[in-house]
């Protein structure tokens, strides 16, 4: 059964869009973990969903308007976050509804039938096409290329900005850089797990790998690896089931990272009983 | 060297009357001060006196409302490898994935981005030489995670000493370091201060009076520069209350003897 399924054309595009996602969220959900970035990557991700009502209302690939606005978000978020001050927070939650917000309006001022937008919202992996394929593979290689040619640069910057700073490295330039990779990687996962839920790929295989393993790089393999098995398996359940993908692989995430969260800390608190 | 180093070679810091504001409120006004090269400068005053503000602004870390700063005649920001700093611990991820040799490495890094970048076996020897300096060649491969208080200070100093300095900087290196470390940190800033000018921010008084050259106390204002034995009024200006407690039990007075308590 399981062969048979593979020669499907659809089920090959979502294995290796599936792929293409854990890629992106291992590498970059390590980087947004350590450097708590989370809420501000969610921030962008949600803005995304007025470049799809945009998309929409333009007449364009929803897709390409979700790649400009969540690449306009970040910049923005990332020169709040920059500028300091106390209301960063608040200003990111405003970005955060009033794109979705934005998105509702382009969508209900478009002519004709509204379209079904819970595959952007949720994820629908056995839906994405070849140009989606496409545009998720140059992101993937983006992502891979940048991190991996300053990786020592992105490691001195993530464990401490100030000092880096201090010996001259554009700390500025790279922060900017960050958010642009992590609006493009919302970019992609959103075809696999949908924008409400990408904050859940882009936190529980980091999570997960940082009780694993204490080294950087390591911490980024493991990642994308165990993000690899929840969209592998989050896809054949959603074919088997017929239920959105990103629910499937964000519930698995979830209870993943909750098992091993109970698991390790048992395991502390025996270690520490056992000491005393 | 150009005219305007020559005209102060010898000093390591000038602060003209410096005033850094954060949101619109001046923490730190009407800053002068001098720093000799090869000095050993210690600045205290109390949590908000803008201590650390002052560190960061020499380095150019944060900017300035008005005033000026220069470091061997340069502005801050474009200081190159003149400068290096070990930062308050505190402000430091403990949990992040690195380890020791890896925190020492960063300190060789230029800036320029190199693709591709890998440490060289010279960068490697530094690193593991200065491991040896500050004592802790024997936690190279522990991640950071591993470290205590002390050998964390050891290691970001041995990363600051990477850097090749003329001028350190150091925001509270004894804190949260037990007698023991804090006693080695000491002399080995005394070593180290014999080729490289020192600023240490500490709130460690004892420290103070037995190992800095000179003394700023910084409240808000600079209400002391000079040798480092303090007055009353000067103690009585930087904590507002009259301290005594500063002077018992160390080995050299902060105080000299109160009239009173003779």
């Amino acid at each position: 059964m399981l062969l048979s399924i593979l020669q499907y054309q659809f089920i090959q595009n979502a294995i290796i869009a599936s792929i293409f996602a854990s890629i992106v969220c291992g590498i970059i959900g390590v980087i947004i973990v350590e450097k708590k970035l989370v809420m501000m990557s969610g921030g962008i991700a949600h803005t995304s969903y007025g470049g799809v009502g945009l998309g929409y209302f333009l007449g364009f690939e929803p897709i390409i308007g979700a790649f400009l606005i969540s690449m306009l978000a970040a910049l923005g978020i990332c020169f709040i976050k920059r500028r300091g001050g106390t209301r960063s927070d608040v200003v990111i939650g405003l970005f955060w509804s009033l794109g979705m917000a934005l998105g509702i309006l382009f969508i209900a001022l478009m002519p004709g039938y509204p379209p079904d937008l819970s595959s952007y919202l949720f994820g629908s992996i056995l839906s994405v096409t070849r140009a989606d394929l496409y545009l998720m593979a140059g992101v993937t290689l983006i992502v891979v290329l940048v991190i991996s040619i300053l990786f020592h640069y992105w490691k001195a910057y993530m464990f401490d900005e100030e000092f880096a700073y201090l010996l001259g490295i554009k700390t500025a330039w790279l922060e900017y850089l960050l958010f642009i990779l992590i609006a493009m990687s919302v970019v992609v996962l959103i075809r696999v797990v949908g924008i409400i839920l990408v904050l859940a790929l882009f936190t529980a295989p980091p999570a997960i790998a940082e009780r694993l393993t204490k080294s950087l790089k390591l911490r980024m393999i493991f990642s994308v690896m165990i993000g690899s098995v929840f969209c592998l398996m989050g896809l054949f359940a959603s074919y088997i089931i017929n239920i959105a993908s990103g629910a499937v692989i964000v519930i698995l995430a979830a209870s993943v990272y909750l098992m091993v969260y109970i698991v390790t800390s048992v395991k502390k608190s025996m270690r520490i009983k056992k000491s005393c | 060297m150009n005219a305007l180093n020559h005209t102060d070679h010898n000093k390591a810091v000038c602060i003209e009357n410096l005033m850094v504001k954060y949101n619109e409120t001046p923490v730190i006004s009407g800053v002068s001060l001098n720093v000799e090269s090869g000095d050993y400068l210690g600045i205290i005053g109390p949590n908000g006196g803008g201590k650390t503000t002052l560190l960061k602004a020499i380095i150019g870390l944060i900017p300035y409302a008005s005033g000026n700063i220069t470091v061997y005649g340069k502005k801050p920001g474009k200081l190159g490898r003149l400068i290096s700093y070990v930062p308050q611990m505190t402000t430091l991820e403990r949990t992040f994935p690195i380890t020791v040799s890896e925190v020492v490495l960063t300190g060789t890094l230029n800036a320029a981005f190199k693709p591709f970048h890998q440490y060289t076996k010279s960068d490697k020897e530094k690193a593991d030489e200065l491991l040896h300096t500050v004592g802790i060649y024997k936690l190279k491969e522990r991640m950071i995670s591993e470290l205590s208080g002390g050998e964390f200070q050891k290691m970001l100093i041995a990363r600051a000493l990477a850097v090749n300095p003329k001028l350190m900087l150091l925001d509270e290196p004894t804190a949260s370091v037990d007698a023991n470390a804090r006693d080695q940190i000491f002399s080995l800033l005394n070593e180290l201060n014999r080729h490289m000018t020192i600023i240490l921010v500490t709130h460690d008084l004892s420290a103070v009076s037995s190992h800095v050259k000179t003394l700023a106390c910084l409240n808000g204002k600079l209400v002391y520069h000079g040798v480092t034995e303090l007055n009353e009024a000067v103690v009585n200006a930087l904590y507002g209350c009259p301290i005594d407690l500063i002077a018992h039990g160390v080995p050299h007075r902060v105080l000299k003897m109160h009239e009173e308590s003779e």
